[in-house]
C-alpha cells in the first residue's frame, strides 16, 4: 500500500519514470499483434450475427401442459438436431415460442418439429412454424451507423476545439478504432453471438475508451503547454510525463470500473453459465482493459508521434535538448556520484522537472545547508554570447 | 462545533444536493402513492417479458400488398412504439406480411390501438353537416343551392384513379401523385358498401364521382353530386359499418361522421395532409386572458405546402356561411373536430382541440408526427410473452454488481484511507441518484431498464468513480508539491474540474447524438449514458467538492492524519518553494536530493 503512494509520488517527481512514449514501437508492435489476431477473427471465423439482426425461424408449440424448464428442454431439443444454432426461447400463456436461425433445408425444419414435439409431448400438429423478420432491421442498423458518425465528426471536432489541435482528435479515434476492433474480434474468436445486447456493449466500450482518452490528453495538453513555455522538455518528454503521473489514477480507475464487471463475470462464468450476462461482461472487461491500455500505450505515443514532426516541436526538442545537456553539464562537476546526470545523457527522458539549484546544495562546516549562492560567490551576471554562437 | 463561516458556500451547496435528493425521492413518492408509478424501476423486455402483439395488413379488395410498404409500417410502428420514451420495444415481420409487436409490460388498451392505426390526417372544408342519423330526405340547408352547374357526366366505370388524375386540378392541392398512390389504399368503387341497402338508387353509381366542370375551391357546392348527397343521406353514424367503409380519397368530396357518432358531414377535398406536417407537439390550451383551460391540445407545425393549404381554407371560409365556415380535421376517416377559424391562420402551423386528455393527445402527436401507415391493420393475436432472459439472470447480475460495489469500497478504501469514504459517499449518494432518476422515467417516458442497460449502469460506476479518483489524484499533486491541503483542495479542483467537464462533455454529446439520431436499443443506451453523465458532474460538483472543502477545513484531513489519505509526509511533500511561473515546488527538489544522496 505505502509502496504504492510512493510509486505515485515517484511517477509523479519524475524519479520513476516508464518510458512509454519512447518505446511507442513496441507497444505498437503488442497492438499490431493483437489487431491481426482480432482481423483473422473477424474474417477467418466470422461474426455471429443473432437473429434479431437476421431475422430466422419460429416454432410455435402450442397446448404445452408442462412448462417447467422449458426454456433449457427447447435448447437441447433444438440442440441435438441442429447443434450451436442461436436459440431465444420465450412463453405466452399456453404456448412456447422458440426463434432460431432459418433452416436451409424443410427436412432440417421438419426434424427441429418432430424433435419440439418429442420433448414437449405434443403431436406435430401443434407445432406451426414462420419465418420472422429481423427486429433490428437494416433501417435500424442504418440508423444507428448514421448516428455514430455524426457522433465521431462531432467529437472530434470538439476535441479539436478543446485541444486546438486536430492530431488529439486523430489518436483518440485511432485508439478508439483500436479498442472496438479488438473488441469486436474477441467476440468472432469466442464465438460469442452479436445481439443488441451486445451493440450496446460496444457502446458502452466506445464511450469509455473515449472519457479515458480524453482524461489522458487533459493531462498531455496541461504538461506539454508548460513545456513549450519553458523549453524543458520535448513534447514526446512533456507527453512521457503527463501518461506517468496520471498512471496511478489510470490504473485506480480501471480497477473501480473492472472490479464490478469482473465480479459479474465470475457468477456469470461460474454459476449462470453461457448467456447474454457472459458475453456481454467478458466483453465489457476486455473492453475496458483494452481502453485503459490504448488511451496510455497508443493514443499518447500516436500523438507524440504526430506532433513531433511539426517544425515547432522539432525546434522545441532541440531546445529541450540544449537545456538538459546544460543541466548536465552543470551537475556533473558538483556531484559526486553523478548519477542523474548519466542517466540523463543515456536517456534525455529521465530528466524531468528538476531545480539546478537544488542539486548543488552541499552543508557547512556546522552542518546547516548551504545555498549554491553563498558557495560560488556573487552571482554572475548574464553575458552576451558572441555573435557567432547566437 | 462551531459552523466555520470558510464553509458557508459548500454547505450550501450540499443542503442545495440535499433537497434534490430529497425532491426525487419525495416526488417518487408522491407519483407512487398518487400516481400510477411503481417504485422499482421499470424493466425491460428481456427481463420483465411483456405483451406481444401480432398485426395483419387490412386487404381491401383485390390490392396488393409489396415488401416496401411493410418495411416501412415496420419502420413507423417502431417509431411510435418508441415514441418520445425509450420503451426498446421489438417490432418485426413474421411470416412475410404481419408485423409482430414486442411490448415490454402490459401497454394499455389505448397505446395498443394507436400502434395499429393508420393516422392519415386531413383537413377538409366542411360543405354540410347534421344530425348523426340517417336523413329520410335531403335537408334543406344548402343542398340544392350550389348543385353543381354541369351534371356529372362521370359515371360507373370512373374509377377513383382517373378521377384523382382528372380532380387534382380543380381541387387545387400541391399534392404529388405519387402520394395519392400510397395514400389511397381502396381507389375502387366503393359505393355498394357506402351507402347501403336502403339507400337511394343511385347507390350503385360511385358516390364520390367528381362533377365535371370548373369547381372554384374545395369548398365550393358543386362537389356535393347527387351521389355524394345519397351516400350522405343513407350514413348511418351509429353503425360500425357503415363509418368502416368510408373511403377517404384526398381529391373527392368525402361523407363521414364526427368522432363522437353525433354528427355527420359532407366535406370538400382534403387541403392539408398528414404528410405536410413536420412536428406534432401536445399540451394545454390557454384561454384567451392566459389562463389554464385545462384543455389538451395537439400543435402541428406545417410545412410551406401545407401551410398554404390550411392558409388557402381558412381564408376562404370565414366569409361563408355556417356550416361551410367550419374546417374539419379528419383521422382515420373521422373528423375528430371541426373548428371555425376567426382568421385566416398563414402561419404554417394548426393547432387540433378535441376532446383530449393529456395522454390522447400525447399518443395522437407521435401518431402524426411519425406519419400515416401506408396501410390499416387488424390484430391477428395479443399475447403474454415471458422474459427471454431467466429471472435469475437478473437477481445474480445485481449479487454480482453488490458484489462488485463491495470490491470498489474496500479498494478505495485502501487506496484513499479516509478520502475513500468521500468516494463511498459519494457513489452512495450517485446511486441513490440514479435510482430515483431511473424509476422517474420509467414513470414519465417509459424508460425501462434491460439487461445492457443494467450492465451499463455498473460500468458507469467506473466512469463516476474516476471523476473522484480524478480530484484526488490532482489534490494529492498539489500537496506533492507542498501546497497546504486548504489551498491543494481548491487548485486541484480547479485543473480536475476542467478534465472532469470535457470528459463528460464528449460521453454527454455521445448520448444526444445517438438519442436524436438512433433508434431502439441504442436509444436505450443513450438515455442511460446522458443519466450517468449528468448525476456524475451533479455529484462531483455538488458533492464531492463541497465535502472535500469542508473535510479540509478539519484537524484530521486539514494536517494531513496519516490515515487522511493525504498525509503531505507520504505524499512526498515537504515545504514550500516558489518556482516561478505561479506555481509552487518542492517534490521535484526532494527527488533530486534523494537521486543524490542514494
Amino acid at each position: 500500500m505505502s509502496s504504492f503512494a510512493e510509486f505515485g509520488n515517484d511517477l509523479y517527481t519524475g524519479k520513476r519514470s516508464i518510458d512509454f512514449v519512447g518505446r511507442q514501437k513496441t507497444w505498437y508492435a503488442v497492438s499490431a499483434v493483437l489487431l491481426v489476431l482480432a482481423t483473422i477473427g473477424l474474417f477467418g471465423r466470422g461474426l455471429n450475427i443473432g437473429l434479431e439482426f437476421r431475422g430466422g425461424s419460429e416454432f410455435r408449440i402450442s397446448s404445452v401442459t408442462n412448462f417447467d424448464n422449458f426454456e433449457a428442454r427447447a435448447k437441447t431439443a433444438v440442440g441435438t438436431v441442429n447443434p450451436g444454432s442461436n436459440i431465444v426461447v420465450t412463453k405466452t400463456s399456453n404456448a412456447v415460442r422458440v426463434q432460431t436461425e432459418t433452416f436451409q433445408s424443410t427436412l432440417l425444419t421438419a426434424k427441429v418439429n418432430s424433435a419440439l414435439a418429442r420433448e414437449f409431448k405434443v403431436s406435430v400438429n401443434s407445432i406451426s412454424a414462420n419465418t420472422i423478420g429481423p427486429s433490428w432491421g437494416a433501417s435500424v442498423s442504418r440508423q444507428a451507423i448514421t448516428a455514430l458518425i455524426w457522433f465521431l465528426i462531432l467529437v472530434s471536432l470538439v476535441l479539436a476545439a478543446y485541444f486546438r489541435t486536430w492530431k488529439m482528435s486523430l489518436a483518440a479515434l485511432i485508439a478508439l478504432a483500436h479498442d472496438l476492433v479488438i473488441t469486436i474480434g474477441i467476440y468472432a474468436l469466442a464465438g460469442f453471438e452479436i445481439t443488441p445486447a451486445s451493440v450496446v456493449g460496444f457502446l458502452t466500450i466506445l464511450g469509455y475508451s473515449l472519457y479515458d482518452t480524453v482524461v489522458v490528453f487533459d493531462k498531455v495538453r496541461e504538461n506539454t503547454r508548460e513545456a513549450e513555455g519553458n523549453g524543458r522538455l520535448s513534447y514526446s518528454q512533456a507527453a512521457n510525463q503527463a501518461v506517468n503521473q496520471t498512471l496511478v489514477r489510470s490504473i485506480n480507475t480501471s480497477v473501480v470500473a473492472l472490479l464490478p464487471v469482473a465480479s459479474i463475470l465470475g457468477i456469470g462464468f461460474f454459476l449462470l453459465g453461457p448467456g447474454t450476462l457472459l458475453d456481454l461482461s467478458l466483453a465489457l472487461f476486455v473492453g475496458i482493459a483494452v481502453g485503459t491500455y490504448s488511451s496510455i500505450f497508443i493514443a499518447t505515443p500516436v500523438l507524440a508521434d504526430l506532433r513531433e514532426r511539426e517544425p515547432a516541436m522539432q525546434q522545441l526538442k532541440k531546445r529541450a535538448e540544449r537545456y538538459q545537456a546544460s543541466q548536465a553539464r552543470q551537475e556533473s562537476p558538483a556531484l559526486s556520484g553523478a548519477q542523474t546526470a548519466t542517466e540523463a545523457g543515456q536517456d534525455g527522458t529521465d530528466i524531468q522537472d528538476r531545480d539546478p539549484v537544488s542539486a548543488r546544495t552541499s552543508t557547512s562546516v556546522s552542518g546547516r545547508t548551504l545555498h549554491p549562492y553563498v558557495q560560488t560567490g556573487p552571482r554572475n551576471q548574464p553575458k552576451r554570447p558572441p555573435k557567432s554562437k547566437r | 462545533m462551531a459552523l466555520n463561516p470558510r464553509n458557508r458556500g459548500p454547505r450550501r451547496t450540499l443542503a442545495a444536493l440535499i433537497v434534490i435528493v430529497f425532491g426525487c425521492y419525495g416526488l417518487l413518492a408522491a407519483v407512487s402513492t398518487w400516481g400510477d408509478a411503481q417504485r422499482t424501476p421499470k424493466l425491460g423486455l428481456d427481463l420483465e417479458g411483456g405483451t406481444q402483439l401480432i398485426l395483419q395488413p387490412k386487404v381491401v379488395g383485390n390490392q396488393r400488398i409489396n415488401q416496401g410498404q411493410i418495411v416501412k409500417a415496420v419502420d413507423i410502428i417502431r417509431a411510435r412504439v418508441n415514441g418520445s420514451g425509450v420503451t426498446e420495444a421489438e417490432v418485426s415481420t413474421q411470416g412475410g406480411n404481419d408485423i409482430v409487436i414486442s411490448l415490454p409490460g402490459t401497454p394499455d388498451a389505448a397505446t395498443v390501438n394507436s400502434l395499429e392505426k393508420s393516422s392519415q390526417l386531413r383537413i377538409r372544408p366542411v360543405l354540410q353537416a347534421g344530425s348523426a342519423a340517417p336523413t329520410p330526405f335531403p335537408t334543406s340547408t344548402g343542398t340544392p343551392t350550389g348543385q353543381p352547374t354541369a351534371t356529372p357526366t362521370a359515371t360507373g366505370k370512373a374509377t377513383a384513379r382517373s378521377t384523382a388524375k382528372a380532380s387534382t386540378a380543380p381541387a387545387k392541392s400541391g399534392y404529388p401523385p405519387a402520394l395519392a398512390a400510397a395514400t389511397t389504399p381502396a381507389p375502387t368503387v366503393t359505393a355498394p358498401a357506402t351507402a347501403p341497402a336502403k339507400a337511394t338508387p343511385g347507390a350503385t353509381a360511385n358516390p364520390t364521382t367528381a362533377p365535371a366542370g370548373t369547381l372554384k375551391n374545395p369548398s365550393d357546392l358543386a362537389w356535393i353530386t347527387p351521389a355524394v348527397e345519397a351516400a350522405y343521406t343513407a350514413l348511418d353514424c351509429a353503425k360500425p359499418k357503415d363509418i368502416e367503409a368510408i373511403v377517404d380519397d384526398a381529391v373527392k368530396p368525402m361523407v363521414t361522421c364526427s368522432d363522437d357518432g353525433l354528427t355527420k358531414y359532407i366535406l370538400g377535398p382534403a387541403e392539408v395532409f398528414g404528410s405536410d406536417i413536420t412536428n406534432a407537439t401536445f399540451g394545454q390550451v390557454t384561454g384567451t386572458n392566459g389562463v389554464n383551460t385545462g384543455k389538451w391540445q395537439v400543435l402541428l407545425s406545417l410545412n410551406s405546402t401545407g401551410g398554404k393549404g390550411f392558409c388557402d381554407q381558412t381564408s376562404r371560409i370565414i366569409s361563408l356561411p355556417a356550416p361551410r365556415n367550419r374546417s374539419a380535421i379528419v383521422l382515420d376517416n373521422k373528423v375528430i373536430t371541426d373548428p371555425v377559424p376567426q382568421a385566416a391562420l398563414c402561419a404554417n402551423n394548426a393547432s387540433i382541440t378535441g376532446n383530449f386528455t393529456a395522454a390522447s393527445s400525447k399518443v395522437l402527436a407521435d401518431q402524426l408526427k411519425f406519419g400515416a401507415l401506408p396501410l390499416s391493420f387488424t390484430r391477428l393475436t395479443s399475447d403474454q410473452i415471458s422474459p427471454t432472459l431467466g429471472g435469475d439472470q437478473l437477481t445474480r447480475g445485481l449479487i454480482a454488481g453488490a458484489i462488485g460495489l463491495l470490491l470498489v469500497v474496500a479498494y478505495s478504501l485502501f487506496q484513499y484511507r479516509a478520502l475513500g469514504l468521500v468516494t463511498v459517499s459519494s457513489l452512495i449518494i450517485a446511486g441513490s441518484l440514479t435510482y430515483a432518476a431511473v424509476t422517474l422515467f420509467g414513470w414519465s417516458t417509459g424508460f425501462r431498464l434491460t439487461m445492457a442497460g443494467v450492465t451499463g449502469l455498473i460500468v458507469s460506476i467506473g466512469i463516476v468513480a474516476d471523476s473522484f479518483i480524478l480530484y484526488f489524484e490532482r489534490v494529492r499533486d498539489e500537496v506533492r508539491d507542498g501546497r497546504a491541503l486548504g489551498a491543494a483542495v481548491e487548485t486541484g479542483w480547479n485543473r480536475a474540474r476542467r478534465t472532469i467537464l470535457i470528459s463528460d462533455a464528449v460521453n454527454f454529446l455521445a448520448a444526444v447524438v445517438l438519442y436524436a439520431l438512433a433508434a431502439s436499443n441504442v436509444r436505450g443506451f443513450a438515455f442511460t449514458l446522458m443519466l450517468t453523465t449528468i448525476i456524475d458532474i451533479i455529484v462531483v460538483f455538488m458533492f464531492t467538492h463541497p465535502l472535500l472543502s469542508i473535510l479540509a477545513t478539519t484537524k484530521f484531513f486539514g494536517e494531513g492524519h496519516k490515515w487522511s489519505g493525504l498525509d503531505p509526509k507520504r505524499l512526498g511533500a515537504r515545504k514550500v518553494t516558489y518556482a516561478g511561473r505561479g506555481r509552487v515546488t518542492i517534490a521535484a527538489r526532494r527527488a533530486a536530493t534523494e537521486g543524490n544522496q542514494s
